[in-house]
């Protein structure tokens, strides 16, 4: 027997019998609507299941059918551009056979069955080749070279393969097994979402990720491959941050999961990210970005599974070699989610309700991030990085969720409420936030930008933390009180906090910042820092130093156009040194 | 399929256990029929095999286990729908209690609704001029945006929700506007005054009433936003009206939904209050916005009183994160006599980037608000330094914050509930404010819009 009967609903729960010949983490099909579930767990034959639509309308004695497969995902040509619910679904396609809102029981294919793709063999007949190898490539975006891969497991010798133009389920290549079968290839592979997708070897990520936020990229930087997290309570730009990341990470493919959040903001990268420019390739943003949408208003135990459909998604990509990024907003809710099913399973709760597993599914999930050298014969590194957004109750870090991140990840970013209120903006905090990267980094930036830049940024960190102290004193008695270099000190730290690292996620010139324009920059403060501190030995005054129109023009450096930055940033530079210089030149005179 | 059965086995709180029943479903909606021939109605929570655990929406008192019949009728909470529900008031369960008829429906329509693709929604990019400046100017409110105002117990927040509906407007729009307002759990008074206010402006033919009072059953408001929202989507998307949503207060209905959820004795998460308020809360506020292709939007505002003032409780703290910003109100202001007693900092609109700039509103409105926020925010600054230290420690642009902190409190927030000014007014205002300062340190605008706009000193 292979299905099953309800005998108890509660909420997105639901109890069936007669389910002996099924397997655990199956997925179901419950009821005449077919809504899709999955066996949580099994007793006997009584299976808990969890519902993936709302349940309404159901009750005992509706039948339960098992499919006898995990959930999975559909990997191949046509994720890239479409926006999936969790359990990838494409809610365009959703739209168009039922309108504005969603449905129960609507059943899409992930991937278009009618859509044609231009398919290259690169493999030829008589080749041997294992799981992973590469037999031929679709050009599914103007920027996404798509790479069919031998699907993990096999190997064989190849029996015939042609070029043409195929959808998804034609079959594109033979295989002749080891074992002498004979196997037919498509464009399509599954693939379990709860279990990692196999990779030869693990490294230490090395490079860094380029987001073009200056205080992320300069201070706090995430490796390629490595994993990072994003605390904040709300209004403190959380989502703003993220869909930076979205945009401007030099990465190859960008999976964005918006898990229990916001509609609008989903329907925002839907619309935005189609007219943006990547500032690499040219092309528009969309044309590498997979979308994951499970709003808060549609069913939480899709939100749970969202999570795993992303990054799996992200596997594959990573698996042709791809530098890919998954960017999660909120893993908050995606713990709420399991927190909600764990209490109608009337599981033991953990802290605060959560279940006693929650620490290690997070870990779990961030682990799957990495920089790999992938399956097949041919050597491809790949990396996943993954960056989650969590969203503490109250902003209270001292939570479950943001216990259990903190734990794992090496980045964190910390949103601090009173920046934001000040519209200070990234409001990452840089006194709690850390990058456990910057040792393992710091040759790549040597090499790459040049040896000031590290130096550079520990005397700007340091600073900012002088500064911290300064201000205890200054709270107490006053800034007149200081001597000339601490005071300086503070003039600098405002430079570095206002000049720097604010950004304005919203002004065109100022989105993004390539890592050399931040780090000229970043060398203009604190070379106006050293100049004013060799003038002050001289005996100059501090007023005239701090109203120079060379340091009005640092203030507005950020906003000079990406094309022009460079001369306009040599000629403040200039400017700088002839003010300083003469007034050091009269303040020694005095 | 219509079944009744006389199996009541247990009523405690809103709760009640039925057995011996067949073929219920999981949320479907039944009657309870006193021995008196009153009718109740509940909805079914659990089914086990034959029991089902049913939730009250009325209170329990006078329920005879033995006596009393319950009907399943097949089907979820329904309200009935029309266009006639404008000027019209009802209950917390959608009948009306105003004398008139019952609703001639057009349509039955599932109180819950159903979850928005988000590939169908249209981005909120209309800018509603609401004639308060700290939200025109600093946390403009877009069609199709969810704005709650948090408040505390005893702050004006009716007034400026009512002033909002009074005031707001689109730009060179046209009006096919109306209102829904759902009381929940508040007192008389309080809803009288909505009453009133609709009344006098001449609103009230354009709005729909939905009333469950502090005297009402708590349970039955589980049900009230829900009826309104539904009311809503209906003129919204099917009758191409614009639609404010103004619920009031939140903190009530939550109450009632921690109520339900300990009589069921789930693992309760923060405060008491069930896990899945999030999700509940989100699944009312999300059916807020427009959609492609539909004429109508739906813009709610949501008011909930914030316990002790505090931020952080669930309540305020879960809707902030799926709203689309707050106005949050302070009680300090209200002291010094500021109304509307706006908290500017910690208030937020979201969406205030799309529905402002040029074409919109003006080209300087993004620059001068973010410059208004930074310099009202470091003004407070000195001002605490000031109250530590005293004036002499303040550098002299310290003491030109201070200045205009206060003269902003003065001026920009306390403009009263009566003053109604249009976005250039706002901007004007704001500009003149500006000119406290030094021109450098106006680093936010762009050179050109302050060689435009700033207001020339005289001499």
């Amino acid at each position: 027997m292979k299905s099953g009967r309800i005998t108890k609903v509660s909420g997105p729960l639901v109890v069936a019998e007669g389910l002996e010949n099924a397997n655990m983490a199956d997925v179901v099909r419950v009821g005449e609507q077919r809504l899709i579930g999955e066996i949580l767990t099994m007793t006997g034959g009584t299976a808990s299941i969890q519902v993936y639509e709302e349940t309404s309308g159901l009750g005992p004695g509706t039948v339960v059918e098992t499919t006898g497969a995990p959930l999975s995902v559909e990997l191949g040509p046509g994720m890239i551009e479409n926006i999936y619910d969790g359990i990838q679904r494409p809610l365009e396609e959703i739209m168009k056979m039922v309108g504005s809102n969603i449905t129960r029981g609507v059943e899409v294919p992930a991937l278009s069955r009618s859509k044609k793709w231009d398919f290259k063999a690169t493999a030829k007949v008589g080749d041997k080749v294992i799981g992973g190898d590469v037999i031929g490539t679709v050009q599914e975006t103007s920027v996404v070279l798509h790479k069919i891969m031998v699907p993990n497991g096999l190997s064989g010798k190849i029996k015939s393969i042609s070029s043409g133009s195929y959808t998804v389920e034609d079959v594109v290549a033979t295989l002749t097994l080891d074992n002498g079968e004979t196997k037919e290839l498509t464009m399509i592979q599954r693939w379990p979402v709860r279990v990692g997708r196999p990779y030869k070897k693990k490294f230490p990520p090395t490079a860094p990720l380029c987001s073009g936020q200056r205080i992320i990229d300069t201070m706090f930087p995430i490796a390629k491959g490595g994993t990072a997290a994003v605390p904040g309570p709300f209004g403190s730009g959380k989502t703003v941050v993220q869909h930076q990341l979205a945009k401007w990470s030099d990465v190859d493919i960008v999976v964005y999961i918006g898990c229990g959040e916001r509609g609008n903001e989903m329907t925002d990268v839907l619309r935005e990210f189609p007219e943006l420019q990547d500032p690499r390739t040219g092309e528009s943003l969309m044309k590498r970005t997979v979308l994951i949408a499970n709003t808060s208003d549609m069913p939480v135990a899709a939100r749970e599974a969202s999570i795993y459909t992303g990054i799996t998604i992200a596997e594959y990509f990573r698996d042709m070699g791809y530098a890919v990024a998954v960017i999660a907003d909120s893993t908050s809710r995606w713990a709420e989610a399991l927190r909600e099913m764990s209490g109608r399973l009337e599981e033991m709760p953990g802290e605060e309700g959560y279940p006693a597993y929650l620490a290690s599914r997070l870990a779990q999930f961030y682990e799957r991030a990495g920089v790999v050298s992938t399956m097949g014969r041919e050597e491809r590194v790949g990396s996943l990085t993954a960056v989650g957004a969590v969203s503490p109750p109250g902003g209270d870090l001292s939570e479950p969720v943001s216990q259990g991140t903190m734990r794992i990840v090496k980045v964190f970013w910390s949103l601090d409420a009173s920046l934001a209120y000040r519209r200070h903006f990234p409001a990452i905090n840089w006194l709690n936030s850390y990058s456990l990267y910057l040792s393992s980094m710091r040759d790549w930036f040597n090499e790459n930008i040049g040896r000031d830049f590290m130096d550079n940024r520990d005397r700007a960190m340091s600073m900012l933390q002088e500064e911290a102290e300064l201000n205890e004193i200054v709270q107490l008695v006053g800034k007149d009180s200081l001597g000339a270099g601490d005071q300086l000190t503070l003039e600098t730290a405002k430079m570095i906090r206002e000049d720097f690292l604010q950004q304005n996620a919203f002004m065109e010139t100022d989105s993004y910042s390539s890592y050399d324009r931040q780090a000229k920059l970043l060398g203009l403060i604190l070379k106006y820092d050293k100049l004013c501190r060799d003038a002050i030995k001289k005996g100059a005054d501090l007023q005239p130093l701090f109203s120079l129109s060379a340091r009005d023009r640092i203030g507005r450096a950020k906003s000079v156009d990406a094309n022009e930055y460079v001369a306009a940033y040599a000629d403040i530079d200039k400017l700088m040194e002839q003010e300083i210089d003469a007034i050091a030149m009269k303040g020694g005179a005095e | 399929m219509i079944r009744e059965y006389k199996t009541i086995h247990e009523v405690s709180g809103p709760l009640m256990v039925v057995e011996k029943v067949e073929g219920v479903t999981y949320d479907e909606l039944a009657e309870i029929q006193l021995p008196n021939g009153q009718m109740r109605r509940c909805k079914v929570l659990e089914v086990n095999k034959d029991k089902a655990v049913v939730q009250l929406f009325e209170s329990s008192a006078g329920i005879n286990l033995a006596e009393s019949k319950i009907r399943f009728l097949g089907h979820s909470l329904q309200l009935a729908v029309s266009g006639d529900m404008l000027g019209r008031v009802f209950n917390g369960m959608g009948h009306p209690i105003d004398g008139g008829p019952e609703i001639l429906a057009e349509k039955h329509l599932d109180i819950n609704g159903l979850p928005m693709n988000p590939a169908a929604r249209d981005f909120p990019s209309e800018f509603i001029q609401t004639g308060i400046s700290t939200i025109d100017g600093l946390n403009t409110l877009v069609r199709g945006q969810k704005l709650p105002i948090f408040s505390g117990s005893g702050l004006p927040h009716a007034a400026l929700a009512a002033q909002i509906a009074r005031q707001a407007k689109v730009l060179g729009g046209e009006s096919n506007f109306a209102v829904v307002f759902a009381a929940i759990g508040i007192t008389f008074e309080e809803s009288e005054f909505f009453v009133q206010e609709f009344k006098r402006t001449g609103a009230i033919d354009r709005t729909v009433l939905f009333t469950n009072l502090a005297d009402d059953p708590a349970v039955e408001r589980i049900a009230t936003p829900r009826m309104a929202l539904t009311a809503a989507e209906f003129l919204a998307f099917e009758k191409g009206m614009h639609v404010l949503v103004i619920l009031t207060d939140i903190t009530n209905y939550a109450e009632a939904l921690r109520e339900v959820s300990a009589a069921r004795k789930e693992v309760p998460g923060r405060r008491g209050y069930p896990g899945y308020l999030y999700t509940d809360l989100a699944t009312m506020y999300e059916r807020a916005g427009r959609k492609l292709g539909h004429e109508g939007s739906i813009t709610m505002i949501p008011i909930l009183t914030m316990p002790e003032d505090d931020k952080t409780h669930p309540i305020p703290d879960l809707t902030g994160y799926i709203t689309e910003g707050q106005i949050i109100l302070s009680r300090d202001l209200y002291r010094k006599g500021i109304v509307p007693p706006v908290d500017v900092l910690p208030s937020l609109s979201r969406l205030k980037d799309k529905g402002i700039g040029a074409g919109k509103t003006r080209e300087d409105h993004a620059g001068t608000m973010n410059q208004l926020f930074a310099a009202y925010a470091a003004g407070k600054e000195a001002k605490e330094l000031m109250t530590i230290l005293g004036e002499a420690a303040l550098s002299p642009t310290d003491l030109l914050y201070a200045k205009f902190a206060d003269e902003f409190e003065r001026r920009y927030v306390a403009q009263g509930n009566d003053e109604n000014r249009s976005i250039e007014e706002t901007l004007q205002l704001g500009w003149e404010l500006l000119s406290i300062l030094p021109t450098s340190e106006l680093k936010r605008i762009k050179q050109e819009h302050i060689d435009k706009y700033l207001p020339k000193q005289e001499g």
